[in-house]
């Protein structure tokens, strides 16, 4: 049992009304492991990731963090407490950033980590630091999100969330709404997290950022895994038809 | 005229009390309507729906009329000015809900499922981070409800409370200068509106500053 994954899908599944989303999905994620999901705009990645902390429940299938069931069937009450605990070791990252504007950059960073771990404000404080330094933003503490770039914001987003000192770190789109010359630097934070061995889930329009960092690819299309495996035979060598035709024009079509 | 301002400005403050007491009394309103109009029980729900269209779709006369001259078939024995204070309060307080309410569903989704993805609670997520931006965004419209509560205020002259638009229908029997009498009332009323509207502009620019 040493390779328990720490992310399990089983059967997923998920309808809005008569239109089925995903469609039967399992998916096993190792410790330390990189996953790049791609496919087409409306093929349920964004559904699926947020299927793992239950922000979009399934309609079928159980997702598992590590020995814990994310979406058991609990009362009400049960299920809250249940849930925000899970939530904890699952950090995620949003296309939009989502920061809280309201607060600034420390205080984005600090809010959960105060809150929900009950740390005092100079742990709180070495906490922004430390995660901050990651991003190479520490200069930026006192600012006020409105005060940011898309890139900047993106690496705070990513602080905040990494301050959970999650388990397993999601990333939907991280980067689609950054203007091309800030996509850089919010790559390079990523691949410094995956040279530290974090385990992470990168729902990305970038395929040549997917075969550097991802030691896995799945290609879904109409809420199934069409294919998966590793960059390697995804990118250079797929099997299926949808897939080489999905690469062919997003390979070239540099946008 | 001069003979006539001493009482004026006795009625100035007892609308100024009516217009603080009242607003108060309607931001509580309006803090538990907007709870209970967005609560996950649909009791509750309903309850909160129920109390916005009752008050909204009544004149504030007729509120006023049925807590003064009405509460006493039930038991309930009231000043004038405390019958209005209440009727008041409870009136602007339902259009209060509407305005809190619609500050709290304006935040934006993501806000919510951010806070929530960290593994902060419903409640949580409200006090940390919906709420404080809704209250930037509910100042401006909430300085539009007081603005009506306060030139509302003159409703209960019908009930007597001798406030300012009383105050003015009193003196004109003794001065005979209606146009004087309600010119003074008018100004006072603008200089109360005036100030107050200053004074949610402060606070809107003061929360907008970060
Ligand atoms: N709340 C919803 N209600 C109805 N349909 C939805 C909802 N959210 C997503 N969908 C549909 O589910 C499908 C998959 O969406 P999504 O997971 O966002 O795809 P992707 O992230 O791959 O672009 C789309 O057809 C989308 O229209
Ligand atoms: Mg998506």
């Amino acid at each position: 049992m040493t390779d328990r994954p720490i992310i399990d899908i089983r059967h997923a599944a998920k309808s809005y009304g008569p239109l089925e989303v995903l469609k039967d999905i399992s998916l096993q994620v190792q410790k330390g492991q990189i996953v790049a999901i791609i496919g087409p705009s409306g093929s349920g990645k964004s559904t699926l990731l947020r299927a793992i902390n239950d922000l979009d429940p399934l309609t079928a299938g159980e997702v598992w963090l590590e020995d814990t069931q994310v979406n058991k069937a609990l009362p009400t009450r049960q299920y809250e407490a249940h849930i925000n605990s899970v939530r904890q070791n699952i950090g995620m990252v949003f296309q939009h950033f989502n920061l809280f504007p309201h607060l600034n950059v420390r205080e984005n960073i600090t809010l959960a980590p105060k809150m929900l771990k009950g740390i005092s404000n100079e742990d709180a404080d070495e906490l922004a630091v430390e995660q901050l330094n990651k991003v190479g933003l520490l200069d930026r503490i006192d600012y006020y999100p409105s005060q940011l770039s898309g890139g900047q914001k993106q690496r705070v987003a990513i602080a905040r969330a990494l301050a959970m000192k999650p388990k397993v770190m999601l990333f939907d789109e991280a980067t689609s709404a950054l203007d091309p010359e800030l996509v850089e630097e919010v790559n390079l934070v990523m691949k410094q997290l995956a040279e530290e061995h974090m385990t992470m889930i990168i729902v990305t329009h970038e395929m040549g950022f997917a075969q550097d960092v991802c030691d896995r690819v799945l290609f879904m299309d109409q809420g199934v895994v069409v294919e998966e495996g590793p960059p390697e035979v995804i990118f250079k060598n797929p099997a299926n038809d949808r897939t080489k035709n999905f690469l062919r024009k997003h390979l070239k079509g540099q946008n | 005229m001069l003979r006539v301002f001493p009482y004026f400005l006795q009625a100035a403050w007892v609308t100024l009390q009516l217009s603080v007491l009242s607003c108060l009394l309607g931001l509580i309103c309006g803090a538990l309507g907007a709870a209970a109009r967005l609560s996950r029980s649909p009791v509750l729900r309903l309850v909160g729906a129920t109390y916005v269209s009752v008050i909204r779709g009544t004149p504030a006369l007729i509120q006023i009329f049925i807590l003064y001259f009405g509460g006493p078939q039930i038991g309930i024995q009231l000043e004038a000015f405390e019958a209005g204070m209440l009727a008041l309060g409870f009136n602007i307080g339902a259009y209060m809900t509407e305005t809190m309410r619609g500050a709290i569903i304006s935040v934006d989704r993501g806000q919510n499922e951010a806070a929530r993805t960290l593994g902060l609670s419903r409640f949580e997520t409200f006090r940390a981070v919906t709420l404080p931006q809704a209250m930037r965004l509910m100042i401006r419209p909430l300085g539009v409800n007081i603005n009506a509560l306060i030139k509302g205020t003159a409703l209960v002259a019908a009930v007597s409370v001798v406030e300012l638009t009383y105050t003015a229908q009193r003196y004109i029997g003794s001065t005979y200068k209606p146009f004087e009498m309600f010119f003074l009332a008018g100004a006072i009323y603008m200089t109360i509106i005036y100030v107050t509207g200053h004074g949610v502009s402060w606070l809107d620019r003061r929360a907008a500053l970060k």
